[in-house]
């Protein structure tokens, strides 16, 4: 304990000075506060008054005219006669298709990569090391025109020499077009049955909980839970009279028609965002699993826990904590680096959205959209982040 | 505390230079003239109309208009420095003052000479949008292009007038739009599309480009709009907007009149009146623009006639003169009188 002065007069309350630390801070936020508000209130009236004195129009005006363009990939219906606001919405779902879907394979890529660069194996876990070194030490623009240009358009034939490796799978410099089950509303019942599936589980496994808590007795919650999400749509299936229709690609004209068509834009972004978040989900994996002491397998392994029940029960959730918040800034990655898509081609929220600045005139507002997608996206990525980690953050009492 | 004081007063100058720029609606010829070169916003790379050759020097059709305007304004066509733009980025980087004029290829239409804040001045080249396929897709007319995949960039006419053309003739096609021009035509050639889609002329420079391998793309005949590119400036600057415009109408004319550079010097004293008026020697016509009275002669000796620059340009790449020929041989380019 340092001994406080004593020649130090008591500081009289009333007075206001700069010297008094709280004042001080009031003071000093109210300045940085004042000051950024400043910059903001000039940065927009500055630019208002420009677009005025340029006669730029401007508002929102424009997103209910008729967009114009045609766009090549699009999950819900679209044709150049809807309008800007179609456009975009278009745009926002093929950047959150490609996000999620890059989330999901970048986390099962990585985390096998992470796991094998701490194999006992050298092979295995230098070809890992060589991978990841490899991966993030390029950047990401240069990887997506590498695989679209030089790995996907060079290598592929054309659509009329297209290779045909299974019946019914054509590749092509036009994507891989594969035959899909013909529509039939039976598939509809087992999404419905799948669902009913999912939520059957969860209230199981929290009734197997309860009872394991208060009985001692084990359910076979992986065996019921198999059943339950991949059984009833199954019976849907078999009651729906068990439709094998498949729609066939088939090449008519310039181009196949029918099937499903992976485009090679598509799958260019991907494979690049994929393969490159997956090194850095790698390295984070690795950290969490060396994060746990190897005193804790020991210790769980001395209470009897078997192998598996260790790992779920003793080693993931601490290597979890260490996991989780990093791999939240690497999905936020994903979604932010899917806008690389203009490079190649892919009809992403910031592809549209520029053509839809371009055809408008109006930057500002275009701008404006992309900034505000991509910030309730991340958020939205962000709070549920959040929320997983302060669930399995450590409880401390 | 020292490089804090400096950090501090480099702030307060960028603060202040932002704020200076951002107000300031000085007029564009002084402000070229204080800072002693055009600044000409062309084509990131066509030939023919913008393109830099083997030794880094600017050529083209579009780079003589700002070649024209810097010999107007300077009397030294070479004071122009260029800013290559993408069609996404072009109508931005000249509303923003990062270029003094838009020389680049860009298509004269009514929603972008009102809302986009800028003015078309003339016209330089009267384009059309085709179709180019590979020979070995055996098609012969646009028509036949049903359900083809069409390589385009976005941003561009081009674009909408492709989905109108598929629209209004009833047929499917699949867009692969990518921004850069070297990468949408590398898209085409490595067969991602069935057809690339742009300007006739465009179409004529990139096929001309492939060398060797020239004949194996055709341009099918369908024209299907109507294209008049031509150079633009900021909008409410009708002093800049008028030594452009006439800068164009000099060569024109001079073109018309039979005014070389090769024989500009030895018509100085010839005794017809338009050609006195062109030389600059009568008439005062630089004064009126806030120009030397000897600025078309700088135009026409350095830069040359529209003519000139146009086989100088663009013959190179296969493209006639076909509807850019003067009005008085066939075509529709006609200058308003100088004088």
């Amino acid at each position: 304990m340092a001994s406080i002065p004593r020649s130090r007069p008591a500081p009289p309350s009333i007075k206001l000075s700069l010297s008094d630390p709280v004042v001080r801070a009031i003071v000093f936020q109210v300045l940085v506060v004042g000051g950024v508000a400043l910059l903001v209130w000039y940065l927009v009236s500055n630019t208002m008054a420009n677009m005025e004195a340029r006669k730029i129009a401007s508002g929102f005006g424009f997103l209910n005219r008729e967009a114009g363009f045609a766009i090549s990939e699009h999950s819900i219906d679209y044709s150049p006669a809807d309008s800007y606001f179609r456009a975009l919405v278009v745009g926002v779902l093929n950047t959150l298709i490609v996000a999620i879907l890059g989330i999901v394979l970048a986390t099962i890529l990585g985390t096998i990569i992470g796991i094998g660069r701490l194999a006992k194996n050298w092979l295995i876990s230098q070809i890992c090391s060589v991978y990841i070194e490899v991966m993030r030490n390029l950047p990401l623009a240069l990887q997506l025109v590498f695989w679209y240009y030089a790995v996907i358009l060079e290598n592929l034939p054309s659509a009329r020499e297209a290779h045909n490796p299974l019946p019914g799978v054509f590749v092509s410099s036009r994507g891989i077009m594969v035959p899909v089950p013909a529509n039939d509303p039976t598939y509809g019942w087992m999404l419905i049955a799948c669902l009913i599936g999912i939520v059957g589980t969860v209230l199981l496994s929290r009734w197997a909980k309860a009872r394991q808590a208060a009985t001692g007795q084990q359910f076979p919650m992986l065996r019921a839970a198999a059943g339950l999400i991949l059984g009833l749509p199954l019976l849907a299936w078999l009651a729906g009279g068990a439709p094998t229709a498949l729609d066939w690609p088939e090449l008519r004209g310039f181009n196949f028609q029918g099937g499903g068509t992976l485009t090679p834009e598509f799958a260019a972004l991907l494979i690049g965002l994929v393969t490159y978040t997956a090194a850095f989900v790698a390295e984070i994996v690795r950290s969490g699993i060396l994060a746990v002491s190897h005193g804790q397998t020991e210790a769980s392994s001395a209470l009897g826990l078997k192998r598996g029940l260790t790992l779920r029960l003793v080693i993931l959730p601490q290597a979890l904590r260490v996991i989780i918040p990093p791999m939240i800034s690497q999905y936020l990655n994903i979604t932010k680096n899917s806008s690389l898509a203009v490079l190649i081609g892919y009809p992403d929220l910031v592809s549209i959205a520029n053509t839809t600045l371009n055809q408008t005139g109006q930057a500002i507002e275009g701008i404006g959209i992309i900034m505000m997608v991509y910030l309730t996206v991340s958020l939205s990525i962000a709070a549920f982040g959040n929320w997983y980690n302060k669930r399995i953050a450590l409880t401390e009492r | 505390m020292k490089h804090l004081g400096k950090i501090a007063a480099t702030a307060a100058i960028a603060l202040g230079a932002l704020a200076g720029t951002a107000n300031a609606q000085q007029s564009t010829l002084d402000a070229v003239k204080a800072k002693g070169f055009v600044q000409c916003g062309v084509n990131t790379g066509l030939a023919g109309f913008s393109a830099p050759d083997s030794q880094g020097v600017w050529k083209g059709l579009d780079v003589d208009m700002c070649r024209g305007v810097a010999a107007a304004v300077f009397g030294d066509a070479n004071k122009v420095r260029y800013t290559g733009l993408t069609a996404q980025q072009r109508f931005t980087a000249l509303q923003s003052g990062e270029v003094d004029i838009l020389a680049r290829n860009t298509t004269w239409t009514l929603a972008r000479d009102t809302s986009l804040g800028l003015d078309f001045v003339a016209v330089n080249f009267y384009d059309g949008q085709g179709f180019m396929v590979k020979r070995t897709l055996n098609v012969k007319s646009a028509k036949e292009l049903n359900g083809a995949t069409v390589c385009v960039q976005p941003g561009t006419t081009t674009e909408l007038n492709l989905a109108d053309y598929f629209r209004a003739n009833r047929m499917q096609f699949r867009p692969v739009v990518i921004e850069k021009l070297e990468e949408v035509v590398a898209a085409y050639l490595a067969g991602r599309c069935d057809a690339y889609t742009t300007d006739a002329s465009g179409l004529a420079s990139t096929r001309s480009a492939q060398g060797a391998n020239a004949n194996q793309h055709i341009i099918l005949p369908e024209i299907i709009s109507k294209e008049p590119l031509g150079p633009a400036v900021r909008h409410g600057d009708n002093k800049w907007a008028d030594i452009v415009r006439w800068t164009f109408n000099v060569m024109v004319e001079a073109e018309e009149m039979g005014l070389t550079s090769g024989n500009i010097d030895s018509k100085m004293n010839d005794p017809n009146p338009g050609v006195q008026r062109l030389v600059g020697k009568t008439g005062d016509m630089g004064k009126m623009l806030g120009l030397e009275n000897n600025w078309s002669y700088n135009i026409i000796k350095q830069v040359g006639n529209y003519g000139e620059s146009y086989d100088r340009n663009v013959k190179p790449i296969g493209l006639e003169r076909g509807v850019n020929e003067l009005w008085s041989k066939g075509g529709i380019m006609y200058a308003p009188p100088v004088r």
